[in-house]
């Protein structure tokens, strides 16, 4: 069984988000990058269907920058390409286009399944693996939380509130939406990373593909209104009498 | 095709025999947008043998598909129908829940319809003939104000957007429309699987210490339950902890997980994603404790403490259990 899996780079949230000149975009400069959590599911998810099936584990990624040491880590992990579709995309691709190029370049591949991050936090809306799979006319599943294959159908559990789940048979070829991997993502050490990029290479692709989504950003800004929280400022004991004297007036500390 | 459509189609969900609380709040939200555009409200609800929960929604008119293929959500089957029904009605925007099977729903009909999708959107107006929504991203840490245009938009919208209760009421009139082209779906229910009993129900519980990522590793959860216990009430956490395997999903807060309201949420190290916050933010009293002044759990809390966890909770602990005696 073939199994292509997407990866992107996307800001690390704990850091500053700070909005550029444009006002409609983040400044890239300052950003740091890491693996899409998301991703890091569906990569593990893949290398244990791989584990269980055989076939062969693909990486793939637009070249926004920074991609390498993520693909690496893939190879390092157990993938067995690692594949970069390079163009113009300093600046970063929208969901239609990062769709519409992953579709060009799968029709040079041979895949049943094609796992995504459920979405990545940097636009939190989820569309590519949806758009991916209209292109290539598969099914597609999202908010996936295990996956089993048996022949040319594969099993997978799709998750709801509550913890409740629904148990999904969907024909492969097909693209998934990953929540969570079975097991927690595996880890590569240093040292095998480093040996992967002294002895691998990463594969580059260029197809050509345009989208548009109709959307256009007017403006980004930080989140205003709602409720702000009252900060207890001093020492650790400080905070925690403060905290102790609330939760007495509140009532949830007796005495 | 001359500018959008005017009226407003909202896709209920429902799940073991009851509308999502989402759908009806996307009823409210479509009076509001139809109000000021003049159109027609309509909802759609697909299911099998589930027409009392077309009569529920208080829209102009529900469109009910009944079919057995129909009884319980799969993605193909239920897009297939959807697509057909919205490129019939013509609405000039469809509301969506941002649920699990909204994900799976909002993007597919924007790609058989080649319609824009404003995705995560905490508000939508219209602006003229464009559709504007206030979207949520990075986790919360920013807001983009994205408008569409084209003969129609997709609109996922987040939990808590609009009222439910304006949505609640009879419609003016229930349709029922005939199913078709469900031959040969590629993706099929099976079953539905319940959680497993649970140890704690923290939903019952009146104060819950919650703990996410910044916790760090396994070893240290011991110090967050010791609060807990001196307060009397039980650890939670977000989706990381429970994805790492360290705690049971039954303790997980937020959208896939439980939706809680005790008398005392305090939370240690959860940044707050709006996947978080949709399973707490209406607690009695939240308290946060976190690193990143700029966390988006400080926009729900009532109470922040900007700083380091691990020296905050052993102390706090400490003087809990002195107050209690
Ligand atoms: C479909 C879907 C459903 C989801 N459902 C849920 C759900 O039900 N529940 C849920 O929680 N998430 C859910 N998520 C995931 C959600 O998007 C976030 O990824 C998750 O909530 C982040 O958890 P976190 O806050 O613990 O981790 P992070 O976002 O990584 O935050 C860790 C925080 O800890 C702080 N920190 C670090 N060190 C310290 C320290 N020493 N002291 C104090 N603070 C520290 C950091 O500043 C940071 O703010 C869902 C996602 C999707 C896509
Ligand atoms: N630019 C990109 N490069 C690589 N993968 C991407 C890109 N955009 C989206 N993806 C994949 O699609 C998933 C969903 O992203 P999104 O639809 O943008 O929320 C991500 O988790 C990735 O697996």
């Amino acid at each position: 069984m073939n199994i292509v899996v997407t990866v992107k780079q996307v800001p690390d949230l704990v850091e500053d988000l700070e909005i550029d000149q444009s006002g409609k975009a983040l400044d890239r400069d300052w950003l740091k990058f890491k693996i899409n959590e998301f991703d890091e599911h569906a990569l593990e998810e893949a290398l244990l269907l791989k584990e269980a099936h055989g076939g062969t584990v693909t990486v793939l990624a637009v070249d926004t920058g920074e991609v390498d040491e993520t693909l690496y880590t893939a190879l390092a992990k157990g993938a067995d390409r690692a594949v970069k579709i390079v163009g113009d995309f300093a600046a970063g691709v929208t969901s239609h286009q990062a769709a519409a190029l992953f579709a060009a370049a799968l029709k040079e591949m041979d895949y049943d399944l094609v796992l995504t991050g459920v979405q990545a936090v940097d636009d939190l809306d989820g569309q590519v693996g949806p758009l991916l799979a209209a292109a290539l006319r598969v099914p597609h599943v999202s908010v996936v939380t295990g996956v089993d294959v048996d022949g040319r159908v594969a099993t997978v559990r799709k998750e709801y509130a509550g913890g409740v789940m629904a148990e999904i048979e969907v024909d492969l070829p097909a693209v998934l939406g990953i929540q969570a991997a079975k097991q927690p993502p595996r880890y590569a050490p240093v040292s095998r990373v480093r040996q992967v990029m002294r002895t691998a290479r990463i594969e580059e692709v260029e197809p050509s593909a345009a989208a548009d989504a109709g959307v256009e950003v007017r403006r980004l800004f930080k989140p205003e209104g709602g409720r702000q929280a009252e900060i207890i400022e001093g020492s650790p004991e400080e905070v925690a009498d403060r905290l102790v004297a609330l939760f007495r007036e509140k009532g949830i500390l007796k005495g | 095709m001359s500018g959008m459509g005017r009226d407003v189609l909202v896709i209920a969900e429902h799940l073991q025999g009851k509308l999502a609380d989402i759908s009806f709040e996307m009823a409210a939200k479509a009076r509001e947008l139809a109000a000021a555009s003049g159109g027609r409200t309509l909802a759609v609800v697909l299911g099998h043998g589930a027409r009392a929960l077309a009569e529920q929604l208080n829209v102009d008119a529900v469109y009910y598909v009944d079919h057995p293929v129909l009884a319980q959500f799969a993605p193909d089957p239920y897009n297939r129908v959807l697509a057909d029904l919205v490129r019939e009605k013509q609405p000039g925007v469809v509301l969506v829940g941002n649920t699990s099977m909204g994900m799976d729903v909002a993007p597919a009909l924007a790609a058989a319809l080649g319609w824009p999708l404003l995705a995560y959107c905490r508000d939508v107006r219209w602006e003229g003939d464009a559709v504007v929504g206030t979207s949520q991203l990075y986790g919360g840490k920013v807001m983009a104000e994205a408008a569409a245009s084209g003969a129609g938009a997709v609109v996922t919208v987040l939990a808590g957007s609009a009222p439910a209760d304006a949505g609640r009421g009879a419609p003016g009139s229930v349709e029922d429309v005939a199913a078709a082209g469900l031959d040969g779906v590629r993706t099929r229910f099976k079953a539905l699987i319940e959680p497993e009993a649970a140890d704690v129900d923290i939903t019952k519980e009146a104060v819950l210490v919650s703990i996410g990522r910044g916790i760090q590793s396994q070893d240290n959860l011991e110090m967050a339950a010791e609060l807990a216990d001196a307060l009397g009430g039980a650890l939670s956490a977000s989706r990381p902890i429970i994805d790492n395997g360290w705690l049971p999903k039954s303790r997980q807060v937020g959208k896939s997980g439980q939706t809680v309201k005790p008398k005392l949420y305090l939370a240690a190290g959860i940044s707050g994603a709006p996947e978080h916050l949709e399973g707490m933010r209406d607690a009695e009293l939240i308290v946060a404790i976190n690193t990143d002044p700029k966390a988006p759990i400080f926009g729900v809390a009532h109470y922040g403490v900007v700083g380091d966890l691990f020296d905050i909770l052993p102390v706090l602990t400490e003087k809990v259990r002195e107050a209690a005696g």
